[in-house]
């Protein structure tokens, strides 16, 4: 596609206008955002999950998270008839790369992606001895990296997997639902490049946010709900197999 | 490393976070509550037979818990920001709290009772050495000489008080790890009321075990006469608290397999295979069972002192190594298996590594070390000359 | 004054801990960062940390202002709701600078397979193919365009 002179003289101003975004890369640029307005979740679609492992990457590439280590993942499941208790369950390589592979014969197949559920009563917030993860006023759960001891509490503390220890900072880490991009009107990165919409974004602070409306009239799920961690990722259409 | 996964784990969770280092921890810290205890017996419950041990049983205790803090400044990724728990403390984390029962029970109870126990055989030798000893027991003195009748009688009786606290700040102490464990929701392995209590028993039989070779062992390299009438009652504590303590864990492995829950098929198929070796044939049959047995067997056949002596040293060994097995079956064993109850990972452990296994064993080697320096310094017995002024009154702790 | 002789070595002790503990107060002051506990129990400094992370994907809307034939492309077809980049990577960089930072002329084989390759753990409405009968090896771009994916009748290249 070429770009005329003409033509960039015209697009120049939008440019400017879009421009902003981008440029709000700085703290003091977005100066109208406000703690306490927002209560940050995400919603999840199964039904229309397709596992091409998009978000995955994008994750990684927004996020520079190293290889073998996952701040979002999916996972591909299998049940077997009526064996709930049971399924069969793969994620090679956080399925960075899709799933190319035919998944067992028979029974229900589906994808389900993963990461951090931004509990509200986080047990991993919890047993952090010294206040280096903590949950925000707008309902993420952070670290912080310049005071993270490594011991690494946190990560066993957290029923869903979603912790590990970076190997280059030697500091926990985990999807901080992209903080730096929704304190900016940008969506997180993993579901700015979903092609069906199966993740979305939700910030259940917000009347007018779609969520409220898909949550009266959806049947909903979160991933285990015994542990009472209070977590903020919603899941549709989600089988009882998922662990 | 590529790291052998059977089933299916979460992604995040094939690599192991806490490494012998942290199996390490804890293994150290029960032996210091256990040789505090067995300290406790003679001074709080005047069981007189175990007196010979006394001053050896602290000075234990104190040199395995100088080297207690290392494996996890070993194992932090920022060791340099470890003064964050004690300045910033998260008083919801077990771990935070843990630092100052720690710093209590070293600072408060362990020095100032060894202190004041032998601070009258610090100030004899402040005055008696020369060179750089001398200096170190001017400074330990605290500047103060006076060691009269009633001072020493206050030192007696303070020194009483604090080993009346410092027996539940022994079981706070090794309690509070088993409650780091046991608080973690998220781990079936290790979420458990039982798992501080069974901490603690463990904790004092290792610790009694300990106490118990060392003397043994020290008496043989000073060629001195073991007391067998103190031998045999460590021996017969031990005997108590082991039982205590298989029960409790029987209990607990009874309760799961009765009430299989949902995590219950995934840890018992861990552990009759990845864990067969160190939890069945290592801690339970070796390093439970047959010790029991062999001290049993000593409170019911007549047996003569030097086969009491062998008995007792191998009970005493397979002891320790059934105490650190359970750890290592709770901490490896606790991250073997995944959350989603659908798979296990292999614990890779390495040599020479920060995490290794070869700093492991320089730190187990370091507290015997630590100990061969304060037996040095503080000698739990009277070798040659006593003090110059003996009364009746304070009878002096080290004997034989 | 005999009494307080007796238990001199006590009070030197007791003063002792009490000058530890004022050397660990004065340390708790010095080194504790200033902002911590202004939200919590952490430094209220590392929301604003977090927040300021330079963005990499720069978003559709900010692609959408420039490359505005693209958009009335997309109108037409069923690839309105896929965001410019993901098939097109992370292009913040890009918007930064348009002239010198060139987004990668894509693998077509590559990017369309991973959505459409037919799999059963799929969800059956959605349109995928076994591309090794559907197009024999062909690059999907060879028929398609991936900004309007559908072909009409007569319809085949850009």
């Amino acid at each position: 596609m070429d770009i005329t002179r003409r033509r960039l003289l015209v697009l120049m101003p939008a440019a400017a206008v879009a421009w902003k975004y981008v440029l709000a890369g700085t703290p003091e640029a977005s100066p109208n955002y406000r703690l306490t307005d927002h209560w940050w979740g995400m919603l999840m679609d199964i039904t229309k999950c397709i596992g091409c492992g998009t978000c995955v990457r994008a994750c990684a590439e927004e996020n520079d998270v190293p290889d073998g280590y996952y701040r979002t993942w999916v996972e591909r499941y299998h049940r077997d008839d009526w064996k709930i208790e049971r399924p069969e369950v793969e994620s090679p390589d956080g399925g960075k790369h899709g799933y190319l592979h035919e998944p067992a014969e028979g029974g229900k197949n589906f994808f389900v992606p993963k990461l951090c559920n931004h509990c509200a009563e986080s047990p991993c917030t919890q047993v952090c001895p010294v206040g280096a993860t903590f949950d925000a006023p707008d309902g993420v759960v952070l670290i912080d990296k310049k005071y993270c001891l490594g011991c690494r509490y946190c990560i066993q503390a957290c029923p869903y997997g979603c912790r590990f220890l970076n190997p280059k900072t030697n500091t926990a880490e985990k999807c901080t639902l992209c903080y730096h991009r929704i304190t900016k009107g940008l969506t997180t990165a993993c579901c700015e490049v979903c092609p069906t919409g199966a993740r979305q974004l939700a910030d259940l602070k917000n009347p007018k946010d779609p969520i409220h409306e898909f949550l009266r009239t959806h049947s909903v799920q979160v991933l285990k709900p015994h542990m009472a961690t209070g977590a903020k990722v919603f899941y549709n259409g989600m089988d009882g197999s998922v662990r | 490393m590529q790291i052998p996964v059977e089933g299916f784990m979460y992604p995040n969770e094939v690599e192991l976070q806490w490494s012998i280092l942290i199996v390490l921890y804890p293994f150290i810290t029960g032996l210091v509550a256990g040789a505090f205890i067995l300290a406790s017996l003679e001074r709080v419950f005047r069981v007189q037979a175990v007196k010979p041990t006394y001053r050896l049983a602290l000075l234990t205790a104190l040199a395995f818990l100088l080297v207690a803090p290392l494996p996890l400044q070993l194992h932090l990724g920022h060791p340099e920001r470890s003064l964050e728990m004690y300045l910033t403390p998260h008083r919801s984390s077990a771990m935070a709290m843990f630092g100052f029962v720690y710093l209590w029970y070293l600072m408060a109870v362990l020095l100032l009772e060894i202190w004041l126990d032998y601070r009258r055989d610090i100030v004899v030798m402040s005055q008696k050495e020369s060179g750089w000893k001398r200096l170190v027991y001017r400074v330990l003195t605290l500047g103060s000489s006076n060691i009269s009748e009633r001072s020493l009688h206050i030192d007696e009786r303070l020194g009483y008080f604090i080993t009346l606290i410092g027996i539940p700040s022994a079981f706070l102490l090794h309690g509070y790890v088993g409650f780091i464990f046991g608080s973690i929701k998220a781990n079936p392995w290790w979420s458990s009321p039982l798992m501080p209590i069974v901490f603690v028993f463990s904790a004092m039989v290792s610790g009694i075990a300990a106490v118990m070779l060392i003397y043994m062992f020290s008496s043989r390299l000073r060629g001195r006469e073991i007391d067998m009438r103190c031998l045999d009652t460590i021996a017969r504590y031990l005997l108590y608290t082991f039982i205590i303590d298989f029960s409790l864990e029987m209990l607990d492995l009874l309760q799961r397999v009765y009430e299989a829950d949902e995590s219950f098929r995934s840890l018992d198929f861990m552990v009759h295979t990845r864990l067969w070796t160190s939890q069945v044939i290592v801690q339970i049959l070796l390093g439970t069972v047959t010790p029991i047995a062999l001290m049993g067997l000593t409170q019911f056949v007549r047996l003569t002192e030097t086969t009491r002596k062998r008995v007792y040293g191998l009970a005493g060994c397979l002891t320790l190594m059934g105490i650190f097995a359970m750890r290592w079956n709770v901490v490896i064993g606790g991250q073997l298996f995944s959350k989603s109850f659908l798979g296990y990972t292999t614990y890779k452990m390495a040599f020479a590594t920060r995490e290794g296994l070869l700093p492991a064993l320089i730190l187990m080697i370091l507290p015997f070390v630590i100990l061969w320096v304060l037996v040095k310094l503080l000698p739990p017995w009277l070798e040659s000359s006593p003090a110059p002024v003996i009364s009746a009154a304070a009878p002096a702790r080290g004997i034989n | 004054m005999n009494r307080f002789k007796d238990t001199e070595h006590l009070i030197r002790l007791a003063a002792v801990i009490v000058l530890a503990l004022i050397a660990f107060v004065v340390l708790r002051f010095a080194l504790v960062p200033r902002s911590f506990g202004q939200y919590g129990h952490y430094r209220g400094a590392a929301i604003a940390e977090t927040a300021a992370r330079p963005v990499a994907f720069a978003g559709h809307q900010t692609c959408e202002a420039c490359h505005t034939d693209v958009v009335d492309l997309k109108k037409q077809g069923k690839h309105v709701v896929v965001a410019c980049e993901a098939c097109h990577g992370p292009l913040a960089k890009h918007a930064d600078d348009p002239g010198s930072v060139q987004p990668k002329k894509l693998d077509t084989m590559v990017v369309c397979t991973r959505c459409h390759e037919a799999n059963s753990a799929k969800p059956s409405g959605f349109p995928q193919v076994v591309t090794a009968d559907h197009s024999g090896g062909l690059a999907c771009d060879t028929c398609h365009q991936p900004h309007r994916p559908k072909i009409e009748t007569e319809e085949v290249k850009k």
